[in-house]
């Protein structure tokens, strides 16, 4: 089944054909309504006539977050606000929020993206989606909610928390799908063990997560103890909400509706674009928003796209699972490193815990690498050489995970410099000091 | 046999950590009766035989150290030449392996005292019991 055939299984050539129209005109559309982009482009000197080609977008410059909060909160809509019908805003844990606004016609792409992807996941009108996603400034709650209506589901709005409450509705009113992040669905898992209930007892069929980093492991864990399919959602506030890509029942990727939102791969380092199958920043610009049109927005995930035809059998653009954040990316002796990698090996090692301070220096010309772990109460020791063990093993795990040399350093527990908000400070650059 | 317990904890090689912490030591009133260092540049370990063990331990930990427990035999020497060889033979000839020693002269009732970690505790315990050599009970290394 597919909700949109025609768009979903589009060739090649045709989709490029409708992408560059709406190029066109929504880098004219932005040009003329907004005054951030009329700006930029003047200062910069590309004119919405300069977009012959789908490669001409590469002349635009890219929106930022940083752009989007200075404009905020309305500075980007492209319509009076009038007809703006509903607001959006990201968590803003790291300054103001950004603002996203949309139109009638914006919910209702909203609706037809999630209408897509549920149809991938075998959900219809027959369905009972029980949404604990958070219905509030949050794009969740809401997103999957007019997808769920889009199909003609009966869509349980019941938002996240009260377990025991979801639990009993999930039994009563024999709900077939459920939406949880994936730490709030292991959550409702323990809570469903405790109370013996299992998976046969309930009547789910399908289980779309989102809005938080996974790993596979983590899918997994969510399929066994619901023993039901679990499907990626992928998307971001700033350019429409959950729905922005969505996995089939393939699972091995997600089907990004490249008709709304044109995707790039970008080098975050230098900026330039990247080859399909190659790992690098995901760029998005919407392509049919009227409320709010982002050109070039800098999504900072990484993962990589490809066009095939799937096994489901769409030809939409696939994305893969997001496998890190470009914020965190780190050149070094031109290798990507990525944090995540650093933590991964820390893991392998045992009694070691993932509580670490990378530090960067260029003494001479090379580049050089710290990693100060701190030392736990598990790691075994009675004397110094079990400790220079434990430190050689720690290094060739970082060595097998990342392909470069570390120095190693254990030190003593909570000396990591954290930040007030509790976080540890990762990285240490000091390499252009 | 009851073995004497030896405070192992873990310190980066940097200026003022071994004050920092036989200062928390010294606030609580405990005494300590041995100590030794084992470092490399970066960091080490000191080992301390002290009256009071678990409640050093404890106050360590509050401080955000980490502390483990080691058996360790003590062993009564001559302050003379040859009074660690002697014992030293006794462990040798059973090819016991010694992890580490570190000894400290006493004043009170025996002459010198040192402090054994081996591979095999039991192993050589057995055989320094059945030798000539005068083993000292914890109570009596944690009262002196």
């Amino acid at each position: 089944m597919m909700w949109d055939e025609k768009i979903e299984c589009m060739s090649l050539e045709d989709m490029k054909e409708l992408q560059l129209k709406r190029l066109q005109d929504v880098v004219k559309t932005a040009f003329d309504e907004v005054p951030y982009y009329h700006k930029r482009y003047t200062e910069e000197g590309i004119f919405p006539e300069d977009i012959q080609t789908l490669e001409d977008i590469e002349k635009l410059p890219f929106t930022t977050k940083t752009d989007l909060r200075a404009s905020y909160p309305f500075g980007l809509f492209a319509v009076p606000q009038k007809e703006i019908i509903e607001i959006h805003t990201s968590s803003g844990t790291t300054g103001k929020p950004t603002v996203s606004g949309y139109t009638k016609e914006d919910l209702d792409t909203w609706g037809e993206i999630i209408a897509r992807g549920f149809t991938m996941m075998g959900i219809d009108e027959n369905d009972i989606i029980q949404n604990t996603h958070g219905y509030g400034l949050f794009t969740g709650g809401f997103g999957v909610h007019y997808g769920g209506q889009k199909i003609g589901a009966t869509v349980v709005p019941i938002s996240t928390g009260q377990t025991l409450r979801q639990i009993e509705l999930m039994k009563d009113f024999k709900s077939t799908m459920l939406i949880f992040t994936p730490s709030y669905g292991l959550h409702i898992a323990e809570e469903l063990k405790e109370q013996n209930i299992k998976p046969s007892d309930l009547n789910l069929k399908a289980i779309g997560f989102g809005s938080e980093s996974w790993t596979e492991e983590m899918r997994q864990q969510i399929e066994n103890k619901f023993n039901t399919p679990a499907y990626n959602i992928y998307g971001l506030t700033e350019v429409m909400g959950p729905g922005v890509a969505m996995e089939c029942s393939e699972q091995n990727g997600l089907h990004l509706n490249e008709d709304h939102f044109y995707p790039e791969i970008i080098d975050p380092n230098t900026m330039k674009q990247l080859p399909e199958n190659t790992s690098g920043e995901l760029v998005l610009t919407t392509l049919t928003r009227v409320g709010m049109p982002l050109i070039r927005f800098r999504t900072r995930d990484i993962t990589k796209i490809h066009h095939e035809t799937c096994g489901c059998g769409r030809t939409l653009v696939k994305m893969d699972k997001i496998t890190g954040r470009s914020d965190d990316m780190l050149k070094i002796k031109g290798v990507s490193v990525f944090p995540s990698q650093i933590e991964k090996a820390l893991l392998s090692v045992d009694g070691v815990e993932p509580h670490y301070q990378i530090i960067l220096t260029r003494p001479g010309v090379l580049d050089q690498i710290e990693v100060k772990v701190e030392a736990s109460p598990n790691l075994v020791f009675d004397n110094v050489k079990e400790l220079v063990g434990t430190r050689d093993k720690i290094a060739q795990a970082i060595h097998d995970e990342i392909g470069l040399r570390v120095n190693v350093n254990l030190v003593e527990p909570k000396t990591i410099d954290r930040v007030d908000s509790g976080k540890a400070v990762r990285v240490i650059d000091k390499r252009n000091e | 046999m009851e073995y004497l317990k030896q405070l192992s904890i873990f310190l980066e090689n940097k200026e003022g950590r071994m004050l920092n912490t036989l200062e928390i030591i010294e606030k609580i009133g405990v005494n300590i009766r041995a100590l030794s260092l084992a470092d490399t540049s970066e960091f080490g370990l000191l080992r301390l035989i002290v009256t009071e063990p678990m409640k050093v331990k404890e106050e360590l930990e509050k401080n955000n150290y980490i502390v483990k427990i080691t058996d360790v035999i003590a062993v009564a020497m001559d302050d003379q030449p040859g009074g660690l060889t002697k014992i030293l033979r006794i462990i040798d000839e059973e090819n016991i392996n010694l992890e580490y020693l570190y000894a400290f002269v006493e004043q009170q009732k025996y002459d010198a005292i040192v402090i054994l970690r081996l591979e095999d505790m039991e192993k050589g315990a057995e055989k320094l019991e059945k030798s000539d050599a005068k083993i000292i009970a914890p109570e009596e290394i944690y009262s002196i």
